[in-house]
């Protein structure tokens, strides 16, 4: 039985984004507000699944050709990259060094190694929820 | 133990010559070094080497060279070079696997020579297990034998089975002494006998001995231990491994002595065996089965003796002659390793020359074999203990020391002692009986041709070295008895009883062979004549053997106990372990309530206070109805789905406690994760299969029911005793100070999981990889082997 999905297809595009800029900005705030990484990786992964349901697994790889594997292997060794950073310069393993830049368009701010290891939280979350999700999608 | 490493590159690369010629060089080589000790070691000196092993636990290869090593080392190689030689002839070239049998043969002969040269316990053990495991692969060397194989479990079970009880003792010992050495054992000796843990060490080393020696009623390995190749039979069964006992009660005997308890087990245990095993000998038709019987009766004497000479700690004063009976138990084991190896050599030859070993076909070989009669007959009269042959010196220094342990006043000898010269001279007359069954049964009778499977000639001269050798000296022990015990025994003696004498010349024991007319001449005369008058009437009362019943014997006992034991184990294996889930979950929460709640009770840890309990808040009294509502509906849901949508509701509930106690990041990310895992029971609960899908309730059973609240209560009063005794400040107040300062950053929760204690999330997310790989392994490959399958069909 094939439907047509003109509605939830075109509410999904713009949801889509609206989603994801709120991972965003919730993954960006984890130092501040709450949220953080994981919440982050995982409402990012929950606005790909709304395209998932709106479109189809091939679409969908065909818009956003993500290798999800690779993605969690790439978020691992950046979180351990992070970590073992610091004890090249003779400090202890997890040392986090974070200042105060001023940078353009975006004012005074403050950068943290934490938010690196974070993003490696990021990637991970987002590369094994979307891995068990296709997975399982695709199995018949 | 080096050469044993080249035997098989020599076997490999030199297929003309015969193996066992470059073996030979070994055991000669060290027999010509130990030699080389004798004068001194007779003059009372002492050789020690030391090498460490694993110094931080005070282990340490000692080795030692008194009297009693160096007497039993020589015996080792002696007859080692002997039993080499002969194997020489009796084992074919071409059809055995020769490097395998003379990499085990080195290999144990290094081990015995480890056992008796060991100062330390360790060690010691050590090589007793190797004597073991090099024993069981030389029974089994025939291994495509049932037989083979059943003896060579039957005594590698029981022998180490003995081992880790002296192991047991040992270390007993070392607890006791603090040392491991044995020399300064040895020396604090007096000050052991009161220690509790004495007598347990005490039974325990003796148990080690005793499974190693044959004695009662351990024996019951010996004789299936006979399936090995007849060399082997020669020189463990006869010679050496089975004297590792002997050497080890012989080695003890200065420590344990003191000990009433000790004489009497090694007396008694050692009598009993005597009698048992030349009584049973003769019931047996197998040439190496009578030989094996009479190995273990004769270790028996040698036991014995032992026992008696540990008497002799107890009165140095009164009476001279029970320090015979060291003297008699070593002059013994000499003249036992002498003769019985010979006598295994010559079984050893009829049956390669005729072709069987039982003693109902053979006979009239005297004419056909001469030499080997004369071997035999020498050996068996020796066994029997007859002049002009070492074992007529032996056997009567073993009735004198009988007849005085009944002198002694001490240990009730004086009322039971006169029970161990009977029954010695009754086992002397079985000892007797079987001797001459052996070799005139072989030898002599009518010659039955059609029963041999080989047409019987002499052996080659080759094979005949080793027992004409060993027979030569039989014979000549007789006419030199003092030069032997001079030389070698009395060393020995010293060593066993190192608190009666200095050095070996303070001895006053010289052997004659004739002693004039007194008891144990007596005894001996009515030995011959009794035993010549029921060896003559043997056909008559041999087939009493027959009407023992069969499950009484020993053997039978232990097949039961291992038969008994195979199959109770598996029995109870098999009540305990179901294969079911259930059942094992149903052990281990009742295993973890029992252990939580029992240590509760036994620490009186229940407390109860509600002094800083926060104030309960309306809704919560709601969160909590729900909660519970939720949990009811997930236990008590008739069908998967309802329980999914209940587990659900639960989840989010407990999404909005978080909420309510102020946790806004664990309110998100449960809120998230409960969707997902809701989604992927659905998943789940869709893809099960249709068969046996009967949505049905769930049984109710009350084991479970009261595990699970039992669990539950458990849980509660340890979370209620937790929290009314906090001992410890908590430390969250050092985050909330320094999370700006030295994080830089708002969040406390987001900044202990990134920072304070990224080292968690690190793996944590290791860990969320690891699951989707697995998730990804297992559905792919699933989907591959069905291909696969599929491909097959």
């Amino acid at each position: 039985m094939k439907t047509n999905d003109v509605i939830i297809q075109f509410t999904a595009k713009i949801v889509f984004f609206i989603i994801f800029f709120f991972s965003i900005h919730i993954f960006l705030a984890g130092h501040y507000t709450p949220g953080g990484g994981f919440v982050g990786g995982l409402l990012t992964s929950s606005a790909i699944v709304l395209l998932v349901l709106a479109f189809d697994i091939n679409t969908v790889r065909h818009i956003l050709p993500i290798n999800y594997t690779y993605l969690t292997a790439i978020g691992l060794l950046l979180a351990l990259a992070t970590a073992a950073f610091p004890m090249f310069m003779g400090k202890p393993f997890f040392t986090h060094y974070f200042n105060y830049f001023d940078l353009p368009l975006l004012g005074k701010q403050s950068l943290h190694t934490a938010m690196l290891f974070d993003s490696g939280v990021y990637l991970v979350v987002v590369g094994v929820t979307m891995t068990i999700i296709q997975t399982i999608g695709e199995d018949e | 133990m080096l050469a044993a490493i080249l035997v098989p590159f020599l076997y490999r690369s030199i297929k003309n010559i015969h193996t066992g010629w470059f073996v030979l060089a070994v055991p000669a080589t060290l027999v010509v070094i130990y030699a080389s000790y004798i004068t001194q070691v007779a003059k009372g000196e002492i050789f020690t080497g030391e090498l460490p092993w694993i110094p931080s636990l005070d282990i340490s290869i000692v080795s030692y060279l008194d009297g009693l090593s160096l007497l039993f080392s020589l015996l080792i190689t002696g007859i080692g070079s002997l039993v080499v030689l002969y194997s020489i002839f009796y084992l074919d070239k071409h059809k055995e696997k020769l490097h395998n049998f003379y990499v085990y043969l080195l290999l144990f002969m290094s081990a015995m020579l480890g056992v008796v040269q060991s100062d330390h316990l360790i060690t010691l053990y050590f090589f007793w297990e190797l004597t073991s495991i090099s024993s069981f692969l030389l029974i089994g060397y025939w291994y495509n034998r049932d037989a083979s194989r059943f003896g060579a479990l039957k005594s590698m079970m029981i022998t180490v089975g003995g081992g880790l009880m002296m192991l047991g003792g040992f270390v007993l010992l070392y607890l006791m002494g603090g040392t491991y050495s044995i020399r300064e054992l040895i020396v604090m000796a007096p000050n052991l006998v009161d220690q509790p843990l004495f007598t347990w060490s005490l039974v325990l080393i003796l148990l080690g001995a005793f499974t190693k020696s044959a004695q009662f009623p351990f024996y019951i390995w010996l004789p299936d231990a006979m399936e090995a190749p007849t060399p082997v039979s020669a020189y463990l069964h006869s010679a050496t491994m089975v004297k590792a006992g002997i050497y080890l009660v012989a080695r003890f005997t200065p420590i344990f002595a003191a000990s009433e308890l000790w004489v009497w087990l090694v007396t008694g245990v050692g009598i009993l065996t005597l009698f048992w095993g030349s009584f049973f000998a003769v019931k047996q038709t197998d040439l190496k089965g009578i030989l094996a019987f009479s190995t273990v009766s004769q270790l028996g004497l040698i036991m014995s003796l032992l026992g008696a000479s540990a008497v002799a700690f107890h009165s140095n004063d009164s009476i001279d002659t029970i320090k015979f009976a060291a003297f008699a138990a070593i002059f013994h084991l000499i003249n036992h390793a002498t003769f019985k190896g010979s006598l295994f050599m010559i079984a050893g030859i009829i049956d390669h020359e005729t072709g069987t070993r039982d003693i109902r076909k053979l006979g009239g070989l005297m004419s056909i074999m001469p030499i080997s009669f004369t071997v035999a007959a020498i050996g068996s009269l020796s066994m029997a203990g007859l002049p002009p042959f070492n074992g007529f010196l032996s056997k009567e220094m073993f009735l004198t020391a009988m007849l005085s342990l009944q002198k002694f006043e001490l240990f009730g000898f004086d009322t039971w002692g006169t029970l161990f010269p009977i029954v010695a001279w009754v086992a002397s007359i079985f000892t007797f009986i079987y001797s001459f069954y052996f070799v005139f049964r072989t030898f002599n009778g009518n010659y039955k041709p059609e029963k041999l499977p080989h047409k019987p000639h002499e052996a080659p001269i080759g094979m005949l070295i080793s027992p004409i050798l060993l027979a030569v000296l039989v014979v000549l022990i007789f006419f030199i008895p003092n030069f032997i015990g001079d030389t070698f025994v009395k060393p020995a003696v010293q060593a066993i009883q190192p608190f009666l004498y200095d050095t070996p010349q303070d001895i006053d024991i010289h052997v004659v062979a004739w002693h004039g007319i007194n008891p144990e001449l007596l005894m001996t005369i009515g030995i011959i004549i009794i035993g010549v008058l029921l060896f003559v009437a043997l056909p008559n009362w041999q087939g009493m053997y027959q009407r023992l019943p069969k499950a009484f014997t020993l053997n039978n006992a232990y097949d039961k106990i291992m038969q008994g034991l195979d199959v109770g184990l598996n029995r109870l294996s098999r009540i305990y372990m179901t294969g079911s889930m259930r059942h094992y979950l149903l052990y281990m929460f009742s295993g973890i309530v029992v252990i939580v709640i029992g240590s509760l009770v036994v620490k009186n840890a229940f407390s109860l206070s509600f002094q800083d309990t926060a104030p309960i808040r309306p809704y919560e009294i709601i969160l909590v109805i729900v909660l519970l509502i939720g949990t009811a509906i997930t236990v008590l849901a008739k069908s998967r789905l309802t329980a999914i949508i209940g587990l659900g509701s639960v989840g989010y509930t407990v999404a909005l406690f978080f909420v309510i106690f102020n946790a806004p990041d664990l309110a998100l990310t449960q809120l998230v994760i409960e969707t997902i895992s809701v989604a992927l029971f659905l998943l789940a609960f869709y893809h099960l299969p249709k068969l046996g899908k009967r949505e049905e309730r769930m049984r109710f059973q009350l084991n479970r029911a009261v595990i699970s609240i039992a669990v539950g209560v458990m849980v509660t009063l340890v979370a209620l005793s937790a929290h009314s005794q906090k001992l410890i400040p908590s430390i969250s107040k050092y985050y909330e100070e320094t999370v700006y300062s030295l994080a830089g950053g708002g969040n406390i929760v987001n900044v202990i999981l990134v920072d304070y204690r990224g080292f968690d999330t690190l793996f944590e997310i290791t860990v969320l990889g690891i699951a989707g790989m697995a998730i990804l392994a297992m559905i792919k490959l699933r989907m591959n082997r069905k291909e696969k399958s599929h491909e097959n069909k």
